[in-house]
């Protein structure tokens, strides 16, 4: 097999931006020695020793906080969250600290992290390694919540997440993690430290996964794969082409891509594996109707994740949205 | 009580002890002149206050040898994060005392700001104790990057009781950071005492759980103050790992502007450690060593005076900020999209125009006809 995994692709972000870049420094739970639970720091140690990545003690508040402390002083630091529902006890550092220190202190001083988080079911793990918190992010004034779904677009996503300035919350779909191969090109997508927008857009803009006019599904993570599938079941069943938007950037989300879908194709379907209220369908959805109402031949509907705690993995099919419910989905929008 | 550093006496039954290495004449003179000015911001943002000139302030009348004293033991190459407690200790550094009083008059944008890395002085931080573990990092970052300096975090006796603090403590200890913890036990977490906020005796315990040396000093006393935490930079800076500071004192005043402590204890308590105040004893001490008589003291007392009036002047004439402040660095870089149209929103509607209330008479037609 050629090409690389999601979880290949990040290593070598990784390894390109602490080469590029000696501010640039990781730290987490058992992410030197191990190479992290997902072996996405592996090799890293060997590389730049262990002033440059380290294993901390298991405390996220500590590694949070400390990691804003070290953008204070100047470095660029990486957290790894070992798991999605682990950065709660992280969660007050990045809420009032790192998503605020741009604007308490005028631009001067952002809190320059990234704060990585395996994210998401589908891995038969215990309770509490499964969560899907992106939207509790996306709340939070002051963060960028983005979330790649592709190998290519994890590496080049992450450099431009450690390029920004910004503290960013990186979102990886650990069901994506080992998944499928795609080529990624060495090659630099852009000269870290010194891009022209192109590292601005990876943060802020809509993918295409797939070509349509009939239906937008509009969706992020795990179920952008799960969506393509419903797309060419659709294809092939009922001759309808489906539009799958591969959304990227959860905050600020890509209102053009959004708006543009819906116009092209008048029905619109959000697919996404967190509970539904509250959720990023009901911001998507809202967009749509604000913007687009009068391109709609239909309501826009949601197949998501149900208002419930991630379910024990024994029932975890039954929680995520399958093939079967984004068609499901997909026809009452395309019947209404 | 017995066992807290001390150096200044009450010049009766309590000794003087001598003045310690490093400090000259001019130190305790430029100390006294900090401790002073300290004091003059507090008392007059009070007054703005209640004046309605500012908003709900966090005062702290007495603990001003906690700030000035540990501030003056570092060198300006040290990084310190100050509580609200410690809300004014940038004008330590040069921060202009209208920046810090425009704050609290809930001016955003560049008029309540000053430059974290400049003064290398953290922002006012309000959660408690959550800016225990950026000591650490700015710490262990200068560290890492082969640099010799440390940073301090004042926080009080209650911060000690948040997680932060622990996780903080823990790090610093595992990695031997040159951070200096200073734990002003004021023996009040607005109505909760000490007593209610831990089980041990004394916050400089809970260092022994993490293998750090821990040392109680007279929070009133400056120099005692000074002598600890430049005993823990030194050696903070020398590789010798983090300390923990319990400066011991009282809150005399109350936790804040809008609170009322007759609520929750005996002030006659208060009123009993109003006398070991720093300003009165360190004047004292100094005449006493024949280093600042009355008239020198009162000229220091005058010119501080003086800077806070100015500078309330100068807070009072700056322009209130305009629309555009509240969005105005959210993100360092491309910020989102949305931003644009809620300023739009705003100057839309005509926010800040004066909306006539419902059932207001017309009186259009009438200035229109004079």
């Amino acid at each position: 097999m050629t090409g690389s995994t999601m979880v290949e692709a990040l290593n070598l972000a990784l390894h390109q931006a602490m080469d590029a870049d000696d501010r640039v420094i990781v730290l987490g739970e058992d992410v030197a020695k191990t190479g992290g639970v997902f072996r996405v720091t592996q090799g890293l140690l060997d590389r730049f020793g262990k002033d440059r990545i380290i294993d901390t003690p298991l405390a996220e508040a500590g590694i949070v906080g400390s990691a804003i402390g070290m953008a204070i002083y100047g470095l660029l630091p990486v957290v790894e969250i070992q798991f999605d529902a682990f950065v709660y006890p992280g969660f007050e550092q990045i809420v009032v600290h790192a998503a605020r220190y741009a604007w308490r202190t005028q631009g001067q001083v952002p809190a320059s992290i990234v704060i990585r988080i395996p994210f998401g079911g589908g891995v038969r793990a215990p309770e509490l390694h499964s969560d899907s918190p992106e939207a509790l992010f996306c709340h939070v004034p002051g963060l960028k919540v983005v979330c790649p779904t592709t190998p290519r677009d994890a590496r080049d996503m992450l450099l431009a997440a450690i390029e920004d300035p910004d503290p960013v919350v990186f979102m990886e779909p650990k069901r994506i993690y080992r998944a499928g191969r795609q080529e990624v090109p060495e090659e630099l997508p852009f000269e870290f430290g010194n891009s022209n927008g192109e590292a601005s857009a990876l943060l802020s803009t809509a993918r295409t996964a797939r070509e349509g006019s009939d239906l937008a599904i509009l969706t992020y993570g795990s179920t952008v794969p799960l969506s393509v599938e419903a797309a060419d079941h659709l294809a092939a069943d009922r001759g309808i082409e489906t539009k799958v938007v591969d959304l990227r950037s959860l905050f600020p989300l890509d209102v053009d891509a959004i708006v543009s879908a819906a116009q092209e194709c008048g029905r619109v379907l959000v697919v996404h594996e967190a509970p539904r209220s509250g959720g990023l369908g009901a911001e998507v959805s809202s967009l749509v109707h604000e913007r687009a109402m009068l391109d709609l031949e239909a309501p826009v509907l949601r197949v998501t994740g149900f208002d419930v705690p991630f379910p024990q993995f024994a029932n975890e099919d039954d929680y995520i949205p399958s093939v079967d419910r984004i068609l499901q989905g997909a026809y009452r929008v395309l019947d209404f | 009580m017995g066992d807290l550093l001390r150096i200044i006496g009450n010049g009766k039954d309590v000794p003087d002890h001598p003045v310690p290495d490093g400090l000259g004449d001019k130190d305790l003179i430029e100390l006294y002149r900090w401790l002073v000015l300290l004091r003059s911001f507090d008392e007059r943002a009070v007054a703005l206050q209640r004046q309605g000139r500012i908003g709900t302030y966090a005062l702290y009348w007495g603990e001003e040898a906690t700030q000035a004293g540990s501030l003056y033991a570092l060198e300006e190459t040290d990084w310190i994060f100050p509580s609200y407690r410690q809300n004014s200790i940038g004008i330590l550094r040069g921060v202009p005392p209208s920046v810090i009083l425009a704050w609290w008059r809930g001016y955003g944008g560049n008029t309540g700001f000053y430059d974290t890395r400049h003064f290398r002085t953290g922002p006012i931080c309000v959660p408690i104790g959550t800016h225990i573990p950026h000591a650490v990092g700015t710490s262990w970052a200068a560290k890492l990057r082969g640099e010799r300096t440390a940073s301090l975090a004042w926080f009080g006796e209650g911060a000690t009781s948040e997680g932060d603090f622990h996780e903080a403590m823990n790090f610093a200890s595992v990695f031997k950071t040159a951070t200096i913890f200073f734990c002003t036990n004021n023996q009040w977490a607005i109505s909760t005492p000490v007593s209610q906020q831990m089980a041990t005796k004394t916050v400089a315990e809970k260092a022994l759980a993490y293998a750090m040396p821990a040392v109680r000093v007279d929070g009133f006393d400056p120099l005692a103050c000074w002598k600890a935490t430049k005993d823990a930079a030194d050696r903070g800076r020398a590789g010798g790992g983090p300390t923990l500071i319990e400066a011991f004192c009282y809150r005399i005043g109350a936790h804040g502007t809008a609170d009322d402590p007759r609520l929750y204890r005996d002030e006659s308590e208060a009123e009993k450690w109003k006398s070991h105040e720093p300003l009165g004893s360190m004047a004292s001490f100094l005449e006493r060593l024949g280093v600042l008589d009355a008239s020198g003291a009162e000229k220091i007392r005058h010119e501080a005076k003086q800077t806070i009036i100015d500078a309330v002047t100068e807070m009072e004439t700056t322009p209130t900020p305009g629309l555009e402040v509240i969005f105005d660095n959210v993100y360092a870089k491309n910020p989102p999209w949305m931003f644009a149209e809620g300023l739009e929103e705003l100057r839309s509607v005509g926010q800040r125009e004066l909306v006539k209330p419902l059932n207001a008479p017309d009186t259009q037609t009438e200035e229109e006809g004079a």
